[in-house]
């Protein structure tokens, strides 16, 4: 029954959320931010599968998160709204409900095959090579992006608001704020059960010894393709809300500068620490709003603050401990792990 | 039927032979030694049998299957489990975690049963959770149970390291310098485990073993290799007096 306490206490926070937002309580900035919030989460969550659990360096995650955006993008487009070159929607606005769903989940697929580029040259190479492959995989995926003109190339691609607008006029309730609540319990709940199964324990063990994991019958290659599909799944994931959450996209938004972003949240909450990843990308995102009136040199402050987390703190916020390691009367509620 | 028969194994590494016409028989049940100076290949033939090299020339075949071509992972599955000269624990992950891991060529659930916890998953989990406490018990790790490998002495990791390849349930076992910087009290408590696991689990024994009390006292049959050829094999008693095993390990005295 306790441990029931926290999901019950998860949903009366996400119902509390909705309605202040329904009422008005909350301003159109603060919802914004709150929804990066969810949708940080779900990035910083998912690349701490790979760069925190399995030990690799992956630095192309805006990639992945790019994938999923203009893939789940395409889809709500062609289904409901009008565009220049794909024509007229396919769909009526009364099957928005379905559609986004659906659309966010081929976005993720999509993302989780594009994962296949990193994923197959991992059960070769490692460390520093891999990590480049990684970067490679990100520019790939901006730069074709940049090339297709279906999707507005460089200028960008729009029309997703339409979805939102037609969910909006059938019931009115802030839609995307609860699709991306609902898309970050989700990634959690996922990464929780995988992480904390045997099966999901390979990931560890193959960071900690890769020989002996091999040695101890753990397909290492089966657990790197499942760690690096899964992670830039989730990506995409995170990739087709955020699109969702703008109604615009451009290839720009999701080039290294947020692949760095989003290691600078996992690095900052601790390598293989669920509750940490979470903790990072929420405090990062207030930091990130809170820095704001310093402009420019926002990018002068944050980096230095990097720089005195890798020096005074360098295991991160939470290590590679949850929540439960510090609060451990936490357990009665909620097991961490 | 033998357990392991391994014929004209030959591995080539450039121009270096490390091993050379390697030919053994192990039976169920046995205990067996390979002996040799260092840089005579002996962890190299352990690195054919358990997958990491594929051989130049010769075939291995365990309980009468061919495992040229499998990967080492496979090749545990099949029922052969090893240790390593230095302990290769997974050092961030407790002893009863280092235990379960170790069954997962055995998990019998899908990605989706542990997403969706199935009652399959539970049921596995269960399974492979009552089988790591059977084992910590048996071999008297219980206490360590959620104690960090790292923090361990290093003969209770050694004993950790141990009950992680048995937990593997393998019909051989293969140790690689068991005995290797361990004081003479570990060595005695070795030599005790290392022959209450035989009896126990029926397990067939081959250990590389610098430290010939280890080898005395438990093999009934040495092997000898120097320079990748295998230069005697009999019992401990044949060996000891065999003039060309002396010659390899003191040298040529006619300078």
């Amino acid at each position: 029954m306790q441990k029931k306490v926290f999901t019950i206490g998860l949903f009366a926070c996400i119902v509390a959320l909705v309605a202040l937002a329904q009422f008005h309580l909350l301003d159109d900035y603060y919802l914004s931010v709150i929804m990066f919030m969810g949708v940080n989460v779900i990035l910083a969550a998912s690349l701490n599968l790979v760069n925190g659990y399995m030990g690799e360096f992956s630095c192309g995650h805006g990639g992945f998160m790019c994938v999923g955006a203009y893939v789940s993008s395409l889809c709500t487009v062609l289904m409901f709204s009008k565009n220049q070159m794909l024509g007229a929607p396919l769909l009526p606005p009364q099957l928005a409900f379905i559609g986004l769903p659906i659309a966010l989940f081929i976005g993720s697929m999509a993302a989780a095959v594009a994962g296949l580029v990193v994923a197959i040259p991992s059960f070769k190479t490692r460390g520093d090579y891999l990590a480049i492959i990684t970067l490679a995989a990100n520019y790939i995926v901006i730069s074709a992006i940049n090339n297709m003109e279906f999707v507005g190339g460089p200028r960008g691609f729009m029309g997703m608001s339409a979805t939102v607008r037609d969910m909006e006029n059938m019931i009115d309730l802030p839609w995307m704020l609860i699709f991306v609540l609902l898309g970050m319990v989700f990634t959690i709940w996922i990464l929780r059960r995988f992480v904390s199964s045997t099966l999901g324990k390979g990931v560890p063990a193959i960071c900690q010894d890769e020989i002996a994991a091999e040695i101890m019958s753990v397909d290492t290659n089966h657990m790197k393709l499942i760690a690096f599909m899964l992670s830039s799944g989730l990506a995409g994931l995170a990739g087709g809300l955020y699109a969702h959450v703008l109604g615009y996209v451009n290839p720009q938004s999701f080039d290294i500068m947020r692949s760095t972003e989003v290691m600078v949240m996992v690095y900052l909450g601790g390598m293989g620490s669920l509750s940490g990843a979470a903790i990072a990308a929420v405090s990062y995102t207030v930091l990130m709003e809170a820095l704001r009136f310093l402009d420019v040199w926002k990018w002068v402050v944050i980096p230095l603050l990097l720089i005195l987390l890798m020096q005074f703190r360098p295991e991160g916020l939470m290590g590679n401990r949850e929540l439960s390691d510090f609060f451990p009367k936490l357990r009665k509620y909620y097991s961490f792990k | 039927m033998s357990l392991l028969e391994i014929n004209g194994l030959t591995r080539r590494f450039g121009g270096l032979i490390a091993v050379n016409d390697f030919n053994i028989e192990l039976g169920e049940h046995e205990v067996v030694a390979l002996i040799g100076p260092n840089g005579a290949g002996k962890t190299t033939v352990f690195n054919l049998i358990s997958g990491f090299y594929q051989p130049s020339e010769g075939s291995i075949r365990f309980k009468g299957k061919d495992t040229r071509g499998l990967r080492p992972h496979q090749v545990t599955a099949l029922g052969v489990a090893r240790t390593f000269q230095g302990i290769r624990l997974w050092s961030e992950m407790d002893v009863l975690d280092n235990i379960r891991i170790a069954q997962h060529y055995r998990l019998g659930y899908s990605l989706l049963d542990c997403f969706l916890r199935t009652k399959n998953y539970m049921t596995r989990e269960k399974e492979i959770d009552r089988i790591a406490w059977e084992l910590l018990e048996a071999m008297d790790l219980k206490e360590f149970a959620h104690e960090l490998p790292r923090n361990l002495p290093y003969g209770v990791q050694r004993r950790v390291e141990i009950a992680r390849a048995m937990s593997v349930q393998p019909a051989l076992l293969l140790l690689d310098e068991p005995a290797a910087g361990l004081n003479s009290a570990d060595v005695e408590e070795l030599i005790k485990l290392v022959r209450w696991i035989h009896e126990r689990f029926n397990v067939t024994i081959w250990m590389i073993e610098h430290q010939m009390t280890v080898v005395m006292s438990l093999c009934s049959r040495i092997k000898v290799v120097d320079f990748g050829t295998t230069i005697a094999d009999g019992t401990p008693e044949e060996i000891q007096s065999n003039p060309t095993v002396i010659k390899a390990y003191l040298g040529d005295d006619t300078i």
